[in-house]
């Protein structure tokens, strides 16, 4: 550990009844960093981002964020810390327009005050515009979000995740579902994000991982197998055994 | 596009108020004194079905114990009016507890002699409640249909809790308000009845316009997104118990002011404001009405009421099976509503059914974008 680092998982073990989901997991992410994080089904890697995140409270261990514990904070409250997520499966809010779906995850401060009482400033109302540019839906303002393309959801949930202007980004899946054109797009956009951002992605996609160009970790029965850049984790013998396969001769 | 877009000429939106109050003033000359009285009952109803509305078309909790907060607005206004007409009676107090051998005034009513008092304790009593309530079930997560069991069973508790209290609130009898006096009258008479009449109809406005307030811009989205994904506005860094809290809460306060406004238009309030039919009842007012449309609540409040008196007069065993077949015809034709059903592109898909509309022939949103693009 040292103060470099923004966030630090230290021997979290949860258990649900008796099933270890995660086994002494342990990992730092630096400011500024880009980590993928792969690993067979049932690895634990949805898990790993419900301890950060708050919601699963782990039975062991200690998730260190800016130098504070999240440990039994409630979801809302790590949110505010600066953690955003990105679910699996796009969750946007699809009965709201696009643009009412980013006025949510810009507006601060989150309370019910602030919201009932005040219009959206103006600068938040330049960062929706901003935004929309990045992602390619400028021209889907006001159309419900139920009515977007599947890649689009995707998007526009990534754009609301930025738009929370987290400190630790946790991307879960972001290209599941896309085209290839899409999915490049997608990691050029992550790519672009980190350095300010501390990102974290999860996916099973290795082509998109490959083009992440970032530090590999894999998971494999809830702890970390390995840890390094793509060409590494593919000459480890341990992952090939778990997770990518032997080439066939 | 759906009617919600269209945007109304101001001229008709105008017209519409002015034929709307004109109607509101006029209709106690055009009304006989009974059916002003039953329309003036039926919108003071459609205030707590702006609350359900609220709540579970908005905020997606569908509570089933309404009638609780409706019954405290109603009970405060009432002994307000009891103790304010009680001069002659034993005691200078309301003549009820003179039966159960009461001789002094519970202390809880003491405030209740004052007006002012009883003017913001008739909703901010049933709004304090229904927050407490609201924070203890939302702090412990607990949603859906948990929640709405829970209603009810807090619906039942009050319920037999007021029944059994003869000494404090004349138990299953009620309080009557149409024999006190408020502004030197009766308030049975047909003088003051047209006054509450026009209270109620501007309430309601009054209403209608407050709760537009709330779901409009940013905190209504909020309480949308806590009805369709409640854990993703959760690590969006909001805390749905507080909005949920404050939601049911003015849920509670609208409630109370139409169980006020309900008593004294109908001359009593009773533990039967709390039974459990009357309160699935609302739900089903705002169900057939609309949800998520506030003026459907008010619709279906007021609509529903009035076919059921008038259905009640002509055939009076079959208002139940009407009743139930309206709610099995919403939930399953209509899951919007009829107004939802309306503002959606019901009615165009009806004649097309029919072959009396022609079929779009491409995505609705191709079509419109075309429109658009030839303009510029």
């Amino acid at each position: 550990m040292n103060n470099k680092d923004l966030l630090n998982l230290i021997d979290i073990t949860v258990s649900f009844e008796g099933f270890l989901a995660l086994n002494k997991l342990n990992l730092n992410l630096k400011k500024g960093e880009l980590r993928a994080v792969i690993g067979p089904n049932g690895a634990g890697k949805t898990t790993f981002l419900d301890v950060i995140t708050g919601k699963v409270k782990p039975t062991n261990g200690e998730v260190i964020f800016k130098g504070e514990s999240l440990v039994g904070k409630k979801e809302h409250k790590i949110a505010r810390l600066g953690v955003g997520r990105k679910f699996q499966s796009p969750r946007i809010f699809e009965n709201l327009t696009v643009k009412e779906n980013l006025e949510i995850s810009v507006t601060t401060p989150k309370s019910p005050l602030n919201l009932i009482n005040k219009s959206i400033k103006d600068e938040q109302l330049n960062e929706i515009d901003r935004l929309m540019k990045i992602v390619n839906l400028a021209q889907k303002v006001d159309s419900k979000a139920g009515s977007l393309s599947h890649g689009q959801k995707q998007w526009l949930e990534i754009a609301m995740l930025v738009g929370q202007k987290p400190d630790l980004m946790l991307v879960d899946e972001p290209v599941a579902g896309l085209t290839d054109e899409e999915t490049d797009l997608t990691a050029d956009l992550l790519k672009s994000l980190s350095g300010e951002n501390t990102v974290v992605v999860i996916d099973h996609d290795m082509e998109f991982i490959r083009r992440l160009d970032s530090n590999v970790s894999v998971l494999n029965q809830g702890t970390v197998l390995c840890e390094g850049t793509m060409e590494t984790i593919q000459k480890d013998k341990k992952v090939i055994d778990v997770y990518l396969g032997r080439p066939e001769d | 596009m759906s009617l919600s877009k269209i945007k109304f000429d101001k001229k008709i939106v105008l017209s519409f108020w002015i034929i709307l109050i004109a109607l509101i003033i006029a209709a106690p000359t055009l009304l006989p004194v009974f059916r002003l009285n039953l329309l003036g009952r039926y919108l003071s109803l459609s205030i707590v079905a702006l609350g359900v509305d609220l709540i579970w078309g908005y905020t997606g909790l569908l509570s089933l114990g309404q009638g609780i907060f409706f019954a405290l607005g109603g009970y405060c206004a009432a002994m307000y009016l009891q103790i304010t007409s009680s001069s002659e009676f034993p005691n200078n107090i309301p003549e009820f507890f003179a039966l159960y051998g009461v001789e002094k005034l519970p202390f809880f009513w003491e405030p209740f002699r004052s007006p002012i008092f009883t003017f913001f304790a008739i909703w901010i009593i049933p709004a304090l409640v229904a927050g407490l309530i609201g924070f203890l079930v939302f702090r412990n997560r607990i949603k859906g249909v948990y929640f709405s069991i829970l209603t009810q069973a807090s619906l039942l508790v009050f319920f037999n809790f007021f029944n059994g209290q003869q000494k404090l609130i004349n138990g299953t009898n009620g309080l009557k308000t149409d024999v006190t006096q408020l502004f030197g009258q009766m308030v049975g008479s047909e003088s003051m009845q047209r006054l509450f009449f026009w209270i109620t109809a501007f309430l309601v406005i009054a209403a209608w316009f407050f709760a537009k307030w709330v779901v409009k811009g940013r905190f209504g989205n909020i309480l949308i997104g806590i009805r369709d994904d409640e854990p993703r506005v959760r690590f969006t860094g909001y805390n749905p118990v507080i909005f949920k809290t404050i939601i049911f809460s003015i849920a509670g306060g609208l409630a109370g002011i139409s169980g006020a406004l309900y008593t004294v238009q109908s001359g009593i309030v009773s533990p039967q404001f709390m039974t459990v039919p009357f309160s699935i009842e609302m739900v089903i007012w705002v169900a057939v009405g609309g949800r998520g449309t506030l003026l459907g609540a008010i619709l279906g409040a007021v609509f529903i009421n009035y076919a059921k008196s008038l259905v009640s007069e002509a055939l009076p065993a079959s208002w139940m099976f009407i009743q139930g077949g309206l709610f099995i015809l919403v939930v399953t034709a209509l899951p919007e509503g009829v107004l939802g059903w309306i503002q959606g592109d019901g009615p165009r898909n009806l004649l097309q059914r029919f072959g009396l509309k022609r079929k779009i022939e491409t995505y609705p949103s191709l079509e419109v974008n075309n429109k658009e693009g030839n303009n510029e």
